[in-house]
């Protein structure tokens, strides 16, 4: 059998519902709305990742970014947003213009060179044969407590640092 | 018998991620939807290093996307922290009206 319309039509729905998202989410003027979308993007954009061979790297995505950094900001918006924040905020600036055009230039360098580009390198062993035989969390575990030991301990480091600075910086000041 | 999708749109869905991300930062005012613009264009550059990953049949373009989801948690924590704190200080969080380091 021949699944590759089924990974096409996966790559065109996702695709879709990723640019959808992140433009309803730029776009809308309540911030939760616009949370909410982000949302639906991160989802979409763990579909591709999925067909990327990186199932691990989807759940996570799924579960640090659309659970808990998205929770994390849908609370910040109810503590902070007050409902004045939903007045019309379009006031017409040319500088923002001018920042949009210019990125939407860079937009199209992107273009050219992602439909010029060819990946050149050397191939390394993590064929999707061999994550189908080894398991996708088994080369995952093994490179980070092996290969990049170091790297993961200094990121127990700074998320430890990240906390303490959260806390500080948002605790009351007792006068 | 259709072909398997060329690396090459998947590069090209996250230029079109990260262009909108950009936008979004540079043309919204309040602080939080710019903070969610910037996590969407960290979130297209991991894209990118997923596909370069995939394409040369590496796992470092998948680690290299932990360690960015592990700052993009950290930096999610500080940033709300500072936005509260900001809220606490100024009663917004417009980002055309924080201007304390204006002079």
């Amino acid at each position: 059998m021949d699944f590759s319309w089924f990974k096409w039509l996966m790559f065109i729905v996702a695709a879709a519902l990723s640019i959808v998202g992140s433009l309803m989410m730029v776009t809308r003027r309540n911030a939760i709305h616009s949370a909410l979308w982000m949302i639906a993007t991160f989802i979409a954009i763990a579909v591709i990742y999925v067909m990327q061979n990186a199932q691990f790297i989807a759940i996570a995505q799924i579960m640090v970014y659309a659970g808990a950094i998205m929770m994390l900001i849908l609370f910040v918006i109810m503590l902070v947003n007050l409902e004045k924040d939903s007045v019309p905020e379009r006031k017409f600036s040319s500088r923002k213009f001018t920042g949009a055009v210019i990125t939407i230039m860079l937009f199209f360098e992107i273009l050219v060179i992602a439909t010029a580009y060819q990946i050149t390198g050397r191939e390394a062993v993590y064929s999707a044969s061999m994550l189908e035989r080894t398991g996708n969390v088994r080369v995952m575990g093994s490179l980070l407590y092996g290969q990049y030991l170091f790297p993961f301990e200094l990121a127990s480091i700074l998320l430890l640092i990240g906390i303490v600075g959260a806390v500080i910086l948002a605790k009351r000041k007792k006068e | 018998m259709l072909q398997d999708i060329p690396h090459g749109f998947y590069f090209i869905l996250s230029g079109i991620l990260f262009t909108i991300g950009a936008i979004g930062a540079i043309t919204r005012r309040n602080a939080i939807v710019i903070f969610m613009c910037i996590e969407l264009m960290l979130n297209a550059v991991n894209l990118a290093f997923i596909t370069a990953g995939n394409a040369l049949s590496s796992m470092d373009g998948a680690v290299f996307v932990f360690f960015i989801m592990t700052v993009a948690a950290v930096e999610a924590a500080v940033g709300l922290a500072i936005f509260i704190t900001i809220f606490r200080l100024k009663g917004t969080i417009n980002a055309d009206e924080v201007n304390l380091l204006k002079g």
